[in-house]
């Protein structure tokens, strides 16, 4: 642990992150919370700053699995832990049923609440592949979307639910 | 974009390194656990300690576990795990239920039992960024001198917003508590205070530990209800915890009934003693039970819905309590 001889002034701390399967070593300043380490030290900006205090979801990622606000989390509770963003969910040439499924659905919209979404929906399926309709709104209680009224959210994740407990393709699914 | 100030960020694994960290920048650190309070709170230039003592990679303030006719909780443990925990849902699913009411399931796999307990108290006017504060002029509670809930009050009234205590109370709990100098236990329906600036009784270089709460008899039914804007992320408007027991024939042999949300204090009823026990949960009953908990049940403008509703819904909730105790006794205990 580094101290700090002028408290009030910025500390820099040598963190080590995993994320999406890569060990970083990175200075980060220690009153960084995990969302500014991704964003502005790791250039991955696929986690949301909405509301920046633990009300929207926006930022939710994968912390050993579960879905935690990135937000409100201090960087150093990420050390030694795996985390996920959206940029790790998939592949880039192989997307997440859950990916094709909201773009089949048209799930997102603006896109702003998207990739907090889809973080709550894949620890869901990969703990439950046939939630129910209640199971998946619950567990999307802490995700709040402004455009699309949820409807198609939940129709994707029941989509990408069934192409996965299938082992098809979202697209084949759709309409059928 | 909301910003933190700078800090040293301690992760000790110890509970005693903590205690020492704790006591040697006394003043100038607070504790962290999931930080789903403090965080925000930060941010919110509320607090700005040169020290954060974060709790959750320390293993004695973890374990669910049965021991001595109680059920000891760590502190550090999750809402998540309370929620879930098989012990817990087997003695007291009404705690099991509370704990699955806060927030929403990120802030509850983030946020503990012993930061729920330690939940700073909520003010409409508190509650802010720096710069709304500012701009409405400060408040007893942080950097002023008047009140805007109580006009020329000089406590804060702000109020207590967490939910797991007033079950947690109303199931006879008590919390440990831990310090560089040594050890107590305290009652949780002694822990608090009606200060809404401290509303614990609780030194700040001590912690909280573990909570225990004594196995229920058979005779014991508990339930919490909580009423919110929204059914998911709100604090509580006003939340009602009932434990009753019930005896073969249906007689009450002891109540205790919790309303939390007003004040800085959880208001136990009194009285109820007198209205309810020896007696059968009939209708006419329970509406005493109603009417002698809203007579002494007082909203204030500390949360920003409108106090004359929020009273009118303390007979509804308490009438709601006793129908769920009532309609499925065993499992809502
Ligand atoms: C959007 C949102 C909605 C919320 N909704 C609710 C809700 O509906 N109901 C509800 O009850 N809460 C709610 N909360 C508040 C909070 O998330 C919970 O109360 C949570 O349980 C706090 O636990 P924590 O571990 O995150 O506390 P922290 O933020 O880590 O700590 C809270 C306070 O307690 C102190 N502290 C923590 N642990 C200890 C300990 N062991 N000993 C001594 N002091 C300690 C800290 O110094 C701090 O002052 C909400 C928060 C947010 C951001
Ligand atoms: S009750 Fe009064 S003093 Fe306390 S936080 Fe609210 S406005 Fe400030
Ligand atoms: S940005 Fe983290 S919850 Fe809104
Ligand atoms: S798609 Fe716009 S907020 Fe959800």
């Amino acid at each position: 642990m580094a101290s700090l001889d002028r408290p009030g002034e910025l500390l820099i701390e040598a963190i080590r992150l995993t994320v999406n399967g890569d060990t970083h070593d990175l200075g980060v300043p220690s009153h960084y919370t995990l969302l500014e380490a991704l964003r502005y030290v790791l250039g991955l900006t696929g986690p949301k700053q909405g509301c920046d205090k633990g009300d929207c979801g926006a930022c939710t990622v994968l912390l050993d699995g579960v879905p935690t606000l990135s937000c409100i989390l201090p960087v150093q509770e990420a050390i030694g832990k795996e985390v996920t963003t959206i940029e790790g969910l998939a592949a880039p040439d192989a997307p997440h049923a859950l990916q094709d499924a909201f773009d089949l659905t048209g799930g997102a919209q603006c896109g702003f609440c998207t990739s907090g979404i889809l973080m709550s929906a894949a620890a869901l399926l990969a703990a439950n592949r046939s939630p129910t309709r209640l199971e998946i709104r619950e567990a999307l209680a802490g995700n709040l979307c402004r455009c699309t009224g949820y409807t198609k959210i939940y129709e994707a994740i029941e989509l990408a639910a069934a192409a996965l407990r299938e082992e098809r393709m979202p697209a084949e699914l759709k309409g059928s | 974009m909301l910003r933190l100030h700078p800090y040293v960020y301690h992760r000790p694994r110890r509970l005693d390194e903590a205690l020492e960290l704790l006591k040697e920048h006394s003043g100038d650190v607070l504790p962290i656990a999931g930080g789903t309070d403090l965080v925000p709170n930060m941010k919110h230039g509320l607090f700005a300690p040169g020290h954060l003592v974060a709790l959750k990679g320390i293993d004695e303030l973890h374990g669910i576990e049965e021991r001595d006719g109680e059920l000891a909780i760590g502190a550090a443990e999750s809402l998540t795990a309370v929620a879930s925990h098989p012990l817990v849902n087997d003695h007291f699913p009404a705690l099991a239920h509370a704990a699955s009411l806060v927030a929403h399931p990120m802030i509850r796999n983030q946020g503990t039992l012993g930061g729920n307990i330690c939940l700073d108290t909520r003010c409409t006017y508190y509650n802010q960024t720096h710069f709304w504060r500012r701009a409405l002029g400060y408040c007893l509670k942080k950097d002023g001198d008047v009140c805007h809930v109580v006009a020329g009050g000089t406590k804060c009234v702000a109020a207590h917003s967490a939910d797991t205590p007033p079950i947690l109370m109303a199931l006879d709990a008590a919390v440990d508590i831990a310090s560089a100098d040594g050890e107590r236990s305290i009652k949780l329906s002694d822990f608090f205070t009606a200060d809404g600036m401290w509303n614990k009784r609780l030194e700040r270089h001590e912690l909280v530990t573990r909570v225990r709460i004594p196995l229920p008899s058979p005779k014991l039914h508990a339930t919490y209800t909580k009423v919110r804007e929204r059914k998911s992320v709100d604090f509580p408007l006003l939340s009602i915890a009932l434990a009753v027991e019930l005896d073969d024939s249906g007689v009450m042999d002891s109540i205790s009934l919790i309303v939390a949300a007003l004040g800085a204090k959880p208001r136990v009823i009194g009285g109820l003693d007198k209205i309810a026990v020896g007696k059968k949960p009939t209708d006419d009953i329970v509406e005493a039970v109603a009417r002698q908990t809203y007579r002494q049940c007082n909203p204030l403008d500390n949360i920003i819905v409108e106090i004359e509703w929020r009273r009118a819904m303390v007979p509804v909730y308490v009438r709601r309590s006793f129908n769920a105790i009532l309609a499925e006794p065993r499992a809502t205990a």
